[in-house]
């Protein structure tokens, strides 16, 4: 029984019951796979397949098979991994910055906006286990473990260390925020399923729980405290991760704005990642009561916000430039605007400073295939950003004689094709196997005033 | 508190009705065992008379933890058993260490609390779940009064917590499941 305030939009549309909520999220997850989905999890497997030769071949003839040169030693890898950890960004600072903000219209997508961060964490930490060459032993090598080199250990000093610390920790703690929330719903899940197979898998992944009002104490505790947690840490990873560059004496790189550019590049991409991941779950399991024309367009503020911060940086950074009276400062930020990537430069001006701004139209807004477009066009822009920030500012090296191109090969496109690949069959798993929308959540919102019931005390 | 043996549900539809109920019920005398709930009500917990949840306790103990082990790992590695020379920086070049330190406080700090919320709560992968009606976990909330540990007798029991705004009062070890069949019992 949803109680409509006369001043407030209804978070959840369409009259919705509580019972309704479970019905609608738990029939996706009883209910045989459609045709569609069939099709989309089949479409995601077969272009990993694909990408997977690339990943073979790269594992097994090492990294030369990249279109990397001496010049030029970081390119589409660690382009794609930025890229994937700053779509990475957009789920915890939904479920935790959100939820420290009171915001709920959070609750409708944060489960799968958590979900689409830890897939897409893991495509992006093969990014730089790979670019690493033997993948076996850098592994190991890049944690303080005792070693046979008379326990050589590993340069606290370096970005790079950080970084493994900063992206591991990250995923942890996502995962288990991600993992807390999902306990209620798997216990839905138990207490509805027929199938003994079903009830014994989701009552383990339930790990026995209630509901009672003790465990919710604690569970709220537990949620706020993770939250609190998780907050500086999202903004933390990306800041380590600008530190990769930052920290460098490479012309184009170290600046000291890197790590808010950073991230409000990564907020960013991410929330153009959820809008484009959520109109299509949306579409499909028709959860257009439950992602509503508002939700898109609060997203679509978070864009338009972090898009201008974003291009705020650009300008700030060629004008440094300039200011600093640094030649080769200055000679980096001209090439990357009117060298031989000057393309690169000006689409990523092109998706995310001026496309972004159509947000300011509220029809844009509120209009789905253009929302749509937009995200994509939006990450598009970012995978330019990192590429311009990487392989321009190396290719001009100190010495003229060391300058150099970046050419990808099939293997450098093959294996982002394999992340997404990744990615995809991972996504449509989850939308599959667990529940797409956070039910516990959602029913805690569904009043969102209680006139009518007041009157019943 | 051991699971009781012979009790009685109450089944509230509404959080609201709920809260305003468990206080009725515990202002008529009456002893709680537990409320179960589909999603988190706020000011339950204090409805109920339990103490806040001692888990932001944990998570700082946890993430002191952290933040000693990290200071400690990196000082003896960089500065004691192997120091170096690095971009002339100091061997314990303090600035360096935060933030690795900053991310294993966090680390620490989150999986304890957590190990520790499963702990307390008792949730672990074989845990039998304590269901005493399948829609506590869709939406319906349930209360679960034990009658041997309450001095009123069963009949004064369902009346409190009917009056208290129930829309059923259940004893499934009488086989009364639901108010109707009771009133079919008492004809």
């Amino acid at each position: 029984m949803q109680v409509t305030s006369p001043v407030r939009e209804p978070l959840v549309t369409g009259g919705k019951t509580i019972h309704d909520v479970t019905e609608d999220v738990c029939s996706r997850v009883e209910q045989a796979p459609t045709k569609t989905w069939m099709l989309a999890i089949t479409a995601s497997i077969a272009l990993l397949l694909v990408g997977a030769y690339a990943v073979w071949r790269t594992l097994w003839d090492g990294i030369g098979m990249w279109g990397l040169n001496k010049t030029v030693g970081w390119a589409w890898d660690i382009t794609n991994f930025v890229w994937w950890v700053g779509i990475g960004h957009a789920g915890t600072l939904i479920s935790a910055v959100l939820l420290l903000f009171r915001q709920k219209w959070r609750t409708s997508i944060n489960r799968a906006a958590e979900a689409m961060t830890i897939f897409a964490v893991i495509c992006a930490a093969m990014f730089p286990l790979v670019h690493m060459g033997r993948v076996w032993i850098g592994f190991i090598w890049a944690l303080p473990l005792p070693n046979t080199f008379g326990s050589l250990w590993v340069n606290f000093n370096s970005p790079l260390l950080w970084d493994v610390f900063a992206i591991s920790t990250y995923f942890s703690v996502s995962l288990v925020f991600w993992y807390i929330g999902l306990i209620p719903d798997f216990g839905t899940i138990r207490d509805r399923a027929k199938n003994p197979i079903s009830k014994a898998v989701y009552g383990a992944l339930s790990m026995g729980w209630s509901g009672s009002a003790k465990a919710w104490m604690h569970y709220e505790a537990v949620s706020l405290i993770l939250a609190g947690l998780a907050t500086p840490l999202v903004l933390s990873v990306h800041t380590i991760v600008s530190f990769d560059f930052a920290t460098s004496v490479i012309p184009g790189w170290h600046t000291t704005i890197f790590p808010p550019y950073f991230v409000a590049g990564a907020i960013f991409s991410g929330f153009a990642m959820v809008l484009t991941l959520m109109l299509v779950t949306r579409k499909v399991y028709k959860l257009e009561d439950y992602i509503t024309l508002t939700h898109i367009e609060y997203m679509n503020y978070v864009i338009i916000t972090t898009g201008s911060i974003v291009g705020c940086a650009y300008i700030t950074e060629f004008f440094v430039a300039w200011y600093s009276g640094v030649e080769a400062e200055q000679y980096a930020f001209i090439n990357r605007m009117t060298g031989p990537y000057w393309w690169a430069y000006w689409s990523m001006m092109a998706c995310n400073v001026l496309s972004p701004q159509a947000f300011w139209f509220k029809r844009v807004r509120r209009s789905l295939v253009l929302t749509f477009i937009l995200s994509i066009i939006v990450n598009i822009g970012m995978w330019f950003e990192r590429f311009v920030i990487i392989v321009t500012s190396l290719h001009r090296d100190f010495l003229p004689s060391s300058w150099a191109m970046f050419y990808p090969t099939m293997y450098d496109v093959g294996f982002y094709l394999f992340t997404f690949g990744l990615f995809f069959t991972l996504f449509f798993a989850f939308a599959k196997f667990f529940p797409v929308i956070n039910m516990a959540e959602v029913k805690s919102v569904l009043k969102s005033s209680s006139g009518e019931i007041a009157d019943k005390k | 508190m051991s699971k009781p043996n012979n009790y009685l549900i109450g089944i509230f539809d509404d959080e609201d009705v709920l809260l305003s109920g468990v206080k009725k019920v515990r202002d008529a005398g009456a002893n709680i065992y537990e409320v179960f709930t589909p999603f988190p009500v706020h000011g339950l917990e204090h409805a109920l008379g339990y103490k806040r949840s001692k888990l932001p306790v944990a998570a700082f103990l946890f993430g002191m933890c952290g933040t000693m082990l990290a200071l400690l790992m990196m000082t003896y590695m960089m500065g004691i058993d192997w120091p170096m020379i690095i971009g002339g920086k100091d061997f314990i070049a303090v600035p360096d260490f935060i933030p690795v330190t900053f991310e294993l406080t966090v680390l620490l700090s989150a999986f304890g609390m957590v190990g520790t919320f499963f702990v307390m709560v008792g949730l672990k992968p074989y845990a039998t779940p304590e269901v005493y009606d399948v829609r506590q976990t869709d939406d319906k909330h349930v209360m679960i009064v034990d009658l041997d540990k309450n001095k009123f007798d069963e009949e004064t029991l369902r009346a409190i917590i009917r009056d208290a705004g129930a829309s059923e009062v259940n004893n499934p070890n009488s086989g009364l499941t639901n108010e109707k069949e009771q009133e079919e019992y008492a004809v």
